[in-house]
């Protein structure tokens, strides 16, 4: 039996009908096409496929379509900018090869949208902390850490001018 | 599609999903947070004909402190605790910021994780250390299970097939008392491979008040180490003493040995961090708790 679901995804609306087991993450890239949220372990560990559901961070393959009913979804596909640009956070990822072969890449910078709002100055230890809940098995990690710090200070507001 | 089919119910009252899980004849689970449940669904670890989603049930994501108690309904995520404990209960913040990872806490309820009842997990040792008690309704009304009563098994508790759990109640630490938390695992956010939680207070003639002890990652349940309690209870702390409580505590574990690490290691370790829980709560006693 399937179950009728509206959901938002990047600012746009779709109504679909669901099968219950359906995953959000299978629901994002086999019935709305949008396959730039990976999916890695599929039980919540790799943190492949985190998405924004109303702004936080989630793993979409430990929630069901049916459950996302109502809500506001964000994928990587609704971070850059309309223009064609990349988003700050993508720019500090591409100048500071904070990626390989970029599998694990989209729920990063998922997961360092939301923690970036939270918390605008974070020391490397708070961004560890943040990065072990994503596996990244071609970069050491360090990269990443270094992207990270600088999409901080690329979205920090400028500094008040002196007179 | 990895998990087997299943039939979906969303209630919309607490008697609707009560009536649904009893429906279901055994078969029925609950979905909250889904962060325990959807994996082994996708494992095919566990095959529910029924899944009831309470996630639309009202009432159920308050936080409320009373009369020394903290009552957590089925709907609060770890991340709301998490931010809640932030400016009022240390202990609560030191805890959550080790269950899993910030895209499982905003999911995950703090009442799923507990009657989950994984043995590694942190918060079903806090529960057991803080004599918490989990609120059950069921066809047959409502009942408290307290926590020394609840766990009886890895992934197994006294909650009924047909009941759910609304809530829990952790009993804080009085004031004057101070708190420990600490856990060895392989990376930020794992399960422990051992992790340990004491509360202590001082009474006034320089002597222990009511000592707590609870570990877990140290056997098929949470445990709490009631015989090292009552060696402490009454007497002057010295580093001895504790030391002696901590590897008394750690002797009378039967931790498992697997992949991960051997038995021998994690009730080692079970004596360290006992150690380390113990008179971190000793220096913090008559601080913010």
């Amino acid at each position: 039996m399937t179950h009728s679901i509206r959901v938002t995804v990047n600012g746009q609306e779709h109504a679909r009908a669901v099968e219950p087991r359906q995953t959000l993450a299978d629901f994002l890239r086999e019935d709305l096409d949008l396959t730039g949220t990976h999916v890695g372990c599929e039980h919540g560990v790799c943190g492949a496929c985190t998405v924004l559901l109303d702004d936080e961070p989630v793993r979409a393959c430990l929630m069901l379509a049916v459950q996302a009913d109502g809500h506001r979804i964000t994928t990587i596909e609704g971070v850059a900018p309309a223009d064609g640009g990349l988003h700050p956070i993508q720019e500090a990822f591409w100048a500071r090869h904070g990626l390989q072969c970029g599998y694990c890449t989209p729920g990063i910078v998922m997961s360092t949208c939301a923690f970036l709002r939270e918390r605008p100055q974070p020391s490397r230890e708070e961004i560890r902390e943040m990065l072990a809940g994503h596996l990244c098995r071609c970069t050491g990690y360090h990269f990443i850490v270094e992207a990270i710090e600088a999409a901080a200070r690329a979205l920090a507001p400028p500094p008040p001018r002196r007179p | 599609m990895k998990p087997a089919p299943f039939e979906y119910a969303a209630p919309r009252s607490l008697d609707e999903a009560v009536g649904a899980l009893a429906g279901g004849g055994g078969d029925a689970k609950v979905l909250a947070g889904g962060q325990s449940l959807i994996p082994m669904l996708a494992l095919r670890l566990a095959r529910p004909t029924l899944l009831v989603d309470i996630n639309r049930l009202p009432g159920l994501d308050g936080i409320r402190e009373a009369s020394g108690m903290l009552e957590i309904g089925a709907l609060v995520r770890q991340r709301a605790l998490e931010r809640w404990a932030v400016s009022r209960s240390p202990l609560f913040a030191e805890v959550l910021r080790h269950v899993a990872h910030p895209p499982i806490r905003n999911r995950g309820t703090v009442v799923g994780n507990v009657v989950h009842a994984d043995p590694a997990s942190e918060l079903p040792a806090v529960l057991l250390c803080l004599e918490g008690v989990v609120v059950a309704r069921g066809p047959r009304g409502e009942r408290m299970i307290p926590a020394d009563r609840f766990y009886r098994a890895p992934l197994t508790t006294a909650l009924g097939p047909d009941e759910l759990a609304t809530a829990v109640r952790f009993t804080l630490p009085p004031a004057g008392a101070g708190w420990g938390f600490a856990e060895v695992s392989r990376r930020h956010g794992d399960f422990a491979l051992v992790g340990a939680v004491a509360v202590l207070a001082r009474d006034g003639n320089g002597t222990l008040g009511p000592a707590r002890l609870a570990f877990f990652g140290a056997g098929g349940t949470p445990v709490r180490a009631t015989a090292a309690e009552q060696a402490l209870t009454g007497q002057a702390p010295t580093p001895e003493r504790i030391r002696e409580a901590a590897r008394a505590a750690a002797a009378g574990l039967s931790p498992d040995g697997d992949i991960h690490a051997t038995a021998a290691y994690r009730r080692r370790v079970a004596a360290t961090l006992a150690e380390r829980t113990l008179t971190a709560a000793l220096g913090r006693c008559g601080g913010p708790r």
